[in-house]
């Protein structure tokens, strides 16, 4: 359904956009004369090879408009790890909403910024002018192209230079049952800058089980010397649609830690882009993604090796059952001076269930040669011995299959650093496979 | 190091000698009188040359392909001879009446027909341009009942065969190159091993492009019946030219229940001068098929000529416990390129599948590793190990690997590791340190890497193949 969508940027440019500033406008005419010519991507398309998006492509889906009615603080308690004293911003139904988030940012002394990107684009589109549409070019990505051309709104985040934040800022996207039927094209632009260290975590969450459609966007600058970690967590209604691409440019001596945490949704993709265009950076890719019924789960992540000297890592794993479809692409790039360049990849998958799909293409493309990568990708059940052990040692085969797939995944989810996260993301995981909230 | 590397990858290639034959070629081009034109020239029967219009048809309508890592001008299929056949002096009784000349060319090529037939057990094909020229050891294989003969005498003396498993496994519509193959294909290798045979010496084929302008089209079809055995060679060498040459083959395999096909593949056609002009292009299609229980098929192949190499010799597992093996050794030097692995379609259960590739570019080279294992619904229990490393020497060349699994049966295991690496400098430092020159480390640590693949070769390819790795990277150290 292309032709809704232009008709959506119509009734988008003359209603409102029309008093942007030229920059924005020419940023969304490109997007959806860009769109307009690609259309939604079919299986041709190696990049969408294994996932089709027939059905977002075959949905109307409109634009989500006014924010949802009132909602509770303590609706927003299961998504916020417990953690109230968080600088959050809460979006319901695709629109910043001021009720739930945080006004009073800290670090707003130091030049901390966390603002909304519709306000943003009203009363200060200096600041996002440098940055969007910059890191994330249209190119060839229909889903970018048609965020470009319809973004409404979505956080702006900057992180001013040798600031270190103590606590992680946390970007809420929120679907209730308003939002069926509805689509809402976010785009988010985060800024490290030189020498500053925070972690920045996005949920993607859900009140009820509407069906609706998240086309996120997220631009990641991480300056020199710059630490961010960034973490995103799916966790849409079971009936949503979720794409969502985010692309890092990293500096020199900058490190990006991203993780990608999936459950939700009925399709989703991620694209995980990191450019490691300075000397002595460093990119760790890790994500769990895990799929029951009929779901389907697609992540892709490129790292490009620009400069010499980078290293980058990378675990993804996944756990698949009932009818799921689980997808996994990843490349590594390596340009030809990227000399000492130090990869690893790596991709496990567990199948539990007779029907259960996964397709995994791990790429290596390197056109320089002092360097050392290797990537790594499995396919399979639990260990028989394990099993069997636990078996010996009076485990019921339930509970030791239980428990196993626990810890396929625990492994993972150790790499996340900040404390509450990791807490509440392993529970989540072990409740899914064990049934209770606490191991034994 | 860069410097012996520079002076060892740059010796010549030494196979690059035209002999002056006289052959029957047909014009340059390709139409529908071209197809029957080659059918009349092979006396063929009416069903083949059906086959061939048909394929040829279906070609006409197809794209060449672009999806490959590989990147060449554009093949102009209307100035390529399609039939270039030595011109015989009479009908050939034996190995001993082939023309002096011809044997005279094989001896340089290390592969005399003579000493061939004296001291090893092989039996050996040769086909120079497009046509086979002779097959030694016929009495003594016919005797078990083996057929190993040409492609065009079997299609006059065992149409029944050649009709029944001939595009069975490579369909002719199967891709573009394929289709080109099905269409043009003037002659090739032909073996059937009988129930419960197991064929007592390697076979083997020489592939040898002559005539200027040619293409080589062959097609080799190999079958195994019920329990036999069979090991099979081929050689590839062509003469130093400035324009690329298009080599488009066809291989199929067939092994039924309890039979096991090993196909070893030592490929040195020209590859171009050092600036990358000249050279052939290896288009091929290969693929072997498990049609029944416990077969077995396993592919190696060491890859060291040619412009650019396309191909993936695949096995489709269908049949129970049947089991698939490729392992490759793929060198490029200079500006070749290569686009190489395997396919291993899991269908029946308890499938396993073996997959060892090991790649070395140097010079300006692009070597890719693509590689599919897939796993169907009803492929319970199957197995895959996959294991591609790449050896980087120099700054200017690439390695690049693609791997797909596609697994829809939850109870298949399988693995796939791969490796980049630059030629192990701590390596190097460890074997010059104990008095071996810079040049034989080098030649030692590529042969070490490779031993995985060369272990799988016939005795006899083996040290050929370590010779030709030599010639292509480092210098004669075997």
């Amino acid at each position: 359904m292309t032709a809704a969508y232009i008709e959506d940027f119509k009734s988008l440019s003359s209603n409102g956009a029309s008093l942007e500033p030229k920059w924005l406008r020419d940023v969304r005419r490109e997007g959806i004369e860009r769109f307009a010519a690609l259309g939604f991507p079919t299986p041709r398309n190696e990049d969408w090879h294994f996932t089709s998006v027939a059905p977002i492509s075959e949905a109307v889906f409109n634009p989500l408009r006014s924010e949802a009615g009132r909602i509770a603080r303590s609706t927003l308690d299961p998504f916020t790890f417990g953690q109230s004293d968080w600088p959050r911003l809460v979006f319901v139904n695709g629109r910043y909403h001021v009720g739930l988030s945080t006004l009073n940012m800290p670090g707003a002394k130091e030049g901390l910024r966390v603002r909304d990107l519709h306000t943003v684009l009203h009363e200060e589109p200096a600041l996002a002018m440098n940055m969007l549409g910059k890191i994330s070019p249209v190119g060839d990505r229909a889903f970018t192209a048609l965020n470009a051309a319809l973004m409404v709104d979505g956080a702006v985040v900057i992180i001013p230079a040798g600031f270190e934040s103590a606590v992680p800022i946390h970007l809420v996207f929120l679907s209730d049952a308003n939002a069926a039927k509805g689509v809402s094209h976010l785009r988010n632009l985060i800024f490290a800058g030189q020498h500053s260290k925070a972690t920045v975590i996005e949920s993607y969450v859900s009140l009820g089980d509407s069906h609706y459609f998240t086309n996120a966007v997220t631009e990641v600058s991480v300056e020199a010397g710059a630490t961010l970690t960034h973490y995103k967590i799916q966790r849409e209604s079971q009936r949503a649609f979720h794409v969502h691409t985010i692309d890092a440019k990293q500096e020199r001596d900058s490190h990006y830690v991203s993780f990608s945490f999936a459950t939700g949704a009925a399709l989703s993709r991620t694209n995980i882009y990191t450019n490691l265009a300075g000397e002595g950076c460093g990119a760790t890719l890790n994500g769990l993604y895990m799929a029951d019924d009929e779901q389907h789960v697609d992540h892709q992540t490129n790292i490009v090796h620009a400069q010499p000297n980078c290293f980058s890592r990378e675990i993804y794993k996944g756990i698949l059952s009932g009818s799921a479809h689980g997808v996994f692409n990843g490349k590594v790039y390596v340009h030809p001076i990227a000399q000492k360049t130090d990869g690893k990849q790596t991709n496990n998958n567990l199948l539990l269930s007779e029907h259960a799909r996964i397709d995994t293409k791990p790429q290596l493309e390197i056109y320089a040669d002092d360097v050392r990568c290797t990537h790594g990708a499995t396919v399979g059940r639990l260990d028989e011995m394990a099993l069997f052990y636990m078996k010996s040692r009076g485990v019921s085969a339930d509970k030791a299959t239980r428990l196993l797939t626990y810890a396929f995944a625990a492994d993972v989810l150790e790499t996340i650093e900040v404390e509450a996260v990791r807490a509440e993301l392993e529970r989540a995981t072990l409740e899914r496979f064990t049934g209770a909230s606490t191991a034994e | 190091m860069g410097g012996s590397i520079e002076t060892l990858v740059n010796r010549e290639y030494q196979y690059g000698f035209v002999t002056d034959i006289e052959a029957e070629t047909i014009p340059r081009g390709l139409d529908e009188k071209t197809v029957r034109l080659i059918s009349a020239k092979k006396n063929e029967p009416q069903w083949l040359l059906d086959w061939r219009l048909k394929a040829y048809n279906r070609w006409t309508t197809m794209l060449e392909p672009h999806w490959s890592n590989v990147s060449y001008a554009p093949i102009d299929y209307q100035n390529v001879i399609y039939f270039s056949a030595p011109k015989p002096k009479k009908q050939l009784g034996s190995l001993d009446e082939v023309d002096p000349k011809l044997r005279e060319m094989y001896g340089k090529l290390g592969i005399s027909l003579d000493e061939q037939k004296r001291m090893n057990n092989v039996a050996v094909d040769v086909v120079m341009d497009s046509v086979s020229v002779g097959t030694s050891f016929k009495a003594e294989l016919s005797k078990l009942g083996i057929i190993f003969c040409s492609m065009g005498e079997a299609v006059r003396e065992h149409p029944e065969l050649v009709r029944k498993y001939l595009g069975s496994v490579v369909p002719h519509s199967d891709n573009f190159f394929a289709a080109l193959n099905s269409a043009v294909f003037s002659d090739g290798s032909f073996v059937y091993v009988p129930k419960g045979v197991r064929c007592p010496m390697e076979l083997s084929t020489y592939f040898r492009i002559n005539a200027e302008g040619t293409g080589q089209f062959e097609r080799t079809l190999i079958i195994a019946d019920e329990g036999a055995y069979v090991s099979y060679l081929e050689g590839c060498t062509a003469p130093k030219r400035d324009t690329n040459q298009l080599h488009a083959a066809v291989v199929e395999l067939v092994a039924l229940k309890d039979a096991t096909i090993k196909y070893s593949t030592v490929q040195n056609w020209f590859a171009g001068d050092e600036n990358g002009e000249g050279g052939i292009f290896n288009f091929v299609t290969k693929r072997g098929k498990c049609a029944g229980e416990n077969s077995k098929i396993s592919w190696t192949q060491v890859e060291t000529g040619s412009a650019i190499t396309w191909k993936y010799p695949s096995v489709i597992l269908l049949g129970d416990n049947s089991v698939g093996e490729f392992y490759s050794v793929a060198v490029v030097n200079n500006h070749q390129q290569a686009d190489t692995g395997t396919k291993m379609t899991h269908i029946g259960r308890n499938t396993r599948s073996t997959i060892v590739s090991k790649g070395i570019s140097a010079g300006e080279g692009n070597n890719s590793y693509r590689g599919q294992v897939k796993v169907m619904p009803k492929a319970a229990f199957a197995r895959n190990y996959t294991q591609c490393d790449s050896m980087l020497i120099g700054n200017r060349c690439g390695a690049h690997t693609f791997p797909y699994i596609e697994v829809q049966n939850q109870s298949a295991t399988v693995e796939h590791e791969a490796s980049t690496s630059k030629i192990g400098e701590d390596q190097i430092f460890y074997l010059t340190q104990r008095g071996i020159s810079k040049e034989n480390a080098v030649s030692m640590i590529v042969a070490g890497f490779c031993k995985d693949v060369f272990k799988e070769l016939p005795m006899e390819f083996a040290l050929e193949a370590q010779q030709l790795l030599g010639i292509t990277l480092e210098g004669s150290v075997g």
